[in-house]
Formats: C-alpha cells, structure tokens, sequence
C-alpha cells in the first residue's frame, strides 16, 4: 500500500510544482467560457434556453478535468522515454500497485484541476445551486476523473512513442469532449448523433455535474452514477490489463 | 550468486543471446564485455526479470528471476544504460521512492539515503531538483539508488557512458568500495577495457549472443597473446564495426536530446 501513496504522491507534487502547466491548462476552459459563455448567451437566452454561463460552467469544469486526467496518463510515454518507467518495473511491488498509484495520482490532479476551473467560472459569474450542491458534484468530478485517467493509463500503455499522440487528441479526446454536451444540450439531435453521444462516457459526468450543480440533467443523476462507476471499474481493469503488458 | 546455463533470446529471426552459460560467486565483479548488440543488455534485462528468455535456467541467490519475480527483484538493485530518474523531484526524493518501492523500514531508509548521498558527494544538494544536475551526479544518484536497499547484486549496464574520466574514476572507487564494505555481488558491462581491467575479479567477452572467453584480464592476454586487454578484445571480436539499428526509443531519444539543448 505505501507503494500506491508513494507513487501517488509523486504525481501529485509534480503537478504542484508545474505552476506554469496549471495556468496553461486553465485558459483553455477559460476561454470556453468567457468566449463561448459570453459570446453564444444572447442567442442561447433568446432561444429560451436561460443563462449559457450557467449551462457551460459544468461543461468547462468537465473539461478541465477529461483533459487532466487523461494526459496523466499519457504521460506514462514521457516516462518511458526519459526512463523512469523502468525504475518502477523492477521495483519489488506488483503492477497493479504502481497502475494504481499512477492512475490515482491522475485523478487526483484532475479533480484539483476541476476545482479550479470552477473557481474561475464561480468568479465569471457563474452560481450553483446552494451549498448542498457540492458533494454531489465533487462525486460526479471524482468519478469522471478516475474514467478518464484510467483511459489515459490504457492509452499510455499501448503507444509506443509520441508520434500516436496527436492521433489520440484528434480522434478521441476532442470527439469525446464534443460529444459530451459540455458545450450544446443533447436534446432534440439527429438519431445518430444522440447515439454517438449515449455512447461517450463523458456525457454522463458532464450530465451528472450539471445535475449536481445547476439542477438541470437530461438523462437523470442516478443513471450518470451507475453509468460512471461501470465505465470506471472497466477502465480501470483495461488499464490494469494493459500496464502489465508493458515491455521494456 | 548468478548462475547462467545455456540462455538464449531470440527476437524474431535474430538471436540475440544464443546459449550462454557462465557462473558469478558472491561478492565477485564481473564484467561483460562486448560489441555494441552483442547481447549485454539483453542478457541483463532477461536477469532483472525484465524480459522473458526464449530457453535456458537462470537463478539469482537460488531464485528464477522468470517464476519468482517480486522476490528476485527484492535482491537486486540496477542502474540502467539510460537514465532512469525522475528530474522533477529532487534527489532525496527519488532515493525514498526508491526506497519505499523496496519496502526499507523508514528509520534505516533515512540513515542509508544520507550515508550513500554523503559517499557519492550529493549530501549538499539533496534538496535540489535532479533535472539541474549534471551527467555525472545523475549517473551517482542512480548507483547510490542502486545500493539503497543493501541488493545483493548490483547490474550496472554501461553506468560510465558519456562520462569524463573524473567521474568515472570517483565511480568505480565508491563501486569497488561498497563492493569490499558489503559484499555486494557486481555484474556489469562496459565498452571501456581499462575499466574492466582495473576493477573486475573476472571478465566474460561476448560476441553475436556467444560467450568467446572468460577469465581474468591477465588469463584473457595470455590466452589471446595479446599484450593489451584491448588487443585481447579486437582479436576474439575482430573489428569490424557494428551497427544497431535504431528502433523508435532511439529516435525517440534523439529528439529529447534535441529539444534539452
């Protein structure tokens, strides 16, 4: 067990001492929401939607954390290549252990990242629903980022370098960040869409934060909880499965 | 402490390690010595449980590094041809990673860190970040690492690569040092004769996956009549040059190399 801390701690004090890492990955939520929320919050409003800053800030928050936690673990690769990956395969400790601690610290930095974001948006304006709200969304933040960093550990498993990365960020983190209603509501969609987006896990952690937070779910909270912790627990096993694959 | 019988590796068509046997008693350094894709590292990464032989017995202390992992792993420690540390902690925090990953008690996990940090004159700059040092005290770190938790045999793969001769020679003296103090077991492998020849009990030279010869540098010249080491070496090895094709780590790694300059 201490091997998990260990390893989890050293996730999470990188992170904390790359300051600048965190403000950069700020501004693009930020930018979501100042340009979006302010840019788009006329039309949305006059189409009888109410306040766009309300319905994106869950949405960026979300953000924040799908892109946190799954570049933490990709960043398994940038361990391979600088060579500490090594150090922790011939430690005495299973693999599961070291794919945990990773995978923890990732969430970990994830869920920080989000509580952040939110921050920022509660600063821009944006107002949840009472205090009560809070638990419940911090679940919904905790859930998504264990999903995503889970994935993240499965992507960095199975890329041998960095030329697979930017096929991963175009066809999978931005398809499954669009699809998550972060942005849009998903409702009154083409067929095929409304399918795409059933089957983007990110939808039911954007579906829930937002139902936690602003009252407002379209597919209906318990439904986005049970959907998270499967999705979660099969990540999570994948990501198992695949880390003690890992060859020198 | 390390026996050997009739290893081999193939990738593919290729064998990489073809049918080497050979002996390592306790508290012995012994070193390989080889072409570059002779098979070094290959038959280290097959000893550290890092990579599955194709055919033969292995056993570290009387264990199957194949069967046994966690426990073989537990007695012995490594430092890599590449670096291995993580440069955005400091070096006190990499040696307790290490030191946690390896299950040693706190208390003596304390004590050790700060003996083998003062040995290796890193004491001072425990504290600081390991991405601002330089090669040579990131190639110390990693051997006090490998010393950590008291391994009974330390695998040093190519550890003076890209190493002045200061550094080298202040490394070998705290290898051969802690070699005499604690009875480490040493197995390491190096493209410098002079090194092999000052510090290893016994020398195996490789060639194309094969043990050519072993023994002690001294038996290795009168066998080949070689007046040099290095004379005894090009006439088992011969001397053409050897290429390694890349693979994408190297490309890899060339790019880092880039992008830190």
């Amino acid at each position: 067990m201490t091997a998990i801390y260990i390893l989890w701690l050293r996730e999470v004090k990188r992170y904390l001492r790359s300051r600048p890492q965190i403000i950069a990955s700020l501004a693009q939520p930020l930018l979501y929401l100042l340009v979006l929320g302010f840019g788009l919050g006329p039309v949305f409003q006059n189409a009888g939607q109410g306040s766009y800053l309300q319905f994106v800030g869950p949405g960026v928050v979300g953000m924040g954390i799908l892109f946190t936690s799954i570049f933490s673990g990709i960043g398994l690769l940038w361990d391979r290549q600088f060579g500490f990956l090594k150090e922790t395969l011939v430690a005495p400790v299973p693999r599961l252990q070291i794919m945990a601690g990773r995978t923890l610290g990732g969430a970990t930095i994830a869920m920080i990242q989000g509580i952040l974001v939110l921050t920022v948006c509660m600063i821009a304006g944006f107002r949840p629903h009472g205090v009560a709200a809070v638990p419940l969304a911090l679940l919904f933040m905790a859930l998504t980022a264990i999903v995503f960093a889970a994935l993240g550990t499965v992507i960095g498993s199975s890329l041998r370098d960095m030329q697979g990365f930017q096929l991963i960020m175009n066809f999978l983190v931005m398809p499954i960040f669009f699809l998550s209603g972060a942005l849009f509501p998903l409702t009154n969609l083409p067929a095929a869409l409304t399918v795409a987006t059933r089957l983007d896990p990110m939808a039911y952690g954007v579906d829930g934060l937002r139902g936690a937070l602003i009252g407002l779910s379209q597919i209906g909270v318990a439904t986005d909880l049970t959907v998270l912790v499967v999705v979660a627990s099969a990540f999570l096993a994948l990501g198992a499965r695949a880390f003690s694959k890992i060859q020198i | 402490m390390i026996h050997v019988e009739n290893l081999v590796k193939t990738f593919g068509e290729v064998k990489a390690v073809d049918g080497v046997s050979f002996d390592v008693p306790a508290s012995e350094i012994f070193a390989f010595l080889g072409p570059n894709g002779a098979g070094k590292t290959t038959t280290i990464q097959m000893l550290t449980t890092l990579q599955r032989p194709t055919s033969g017995t292995m056993r570290l202390d009387g264990l199957d590094p194949v069967t046994r992992q966690l426990e073989v792993r537990r007695c012995f420690g490594i430092v890599f041809q590449d670096p291995s540390l993580d440069s955005e902690l400091t070096a006190y925090e990499n040696m307790e990673l290490h030191g946690v990953l390896y299950h040693v008690p706190r208390k003596v996990r304390h004590e050790r860190i700060e003996l083998l940090l003062k040995l290796f004159e890193l004491w001072d700059r425990k504290d600081s970040f390991v991405k601002t040092f330089s090669g040579g005290m990131k190639r110390r770190l990693e051997i006090a690492r490998g010393f950590l938790h008291t391994p009974k045999i330390l695998f040093l793969d190519e550890p003076t690569l890209g190493l002045d001769p200061q550094s080298r020679n202040q490394l070998w003296t705290h290898v051969k040092h802690l070699n005499e103090t604690e009875g480490v077991t040493v197995f390491l492998t190096t493209h410098y004769m002079d090194e092999a020849e000052r510090v290893a009990h016994r020398i195996a030279i490789i060639d194309h996956g094969k043990i050519v010869s072993v023994g002690t540098a001294q038996e290795l010249r009168e066998k080949t009549g070689a007046d040099s080491l290095e004379g005894a070496f090009l006439k088992l090895t011969g001397s053409t040059i050897r290429d390694e094709r890349a693979d994408s780590a190297d490309q890899m790694r060339q790019m880092v190399r880039m992008w830190r300059r």
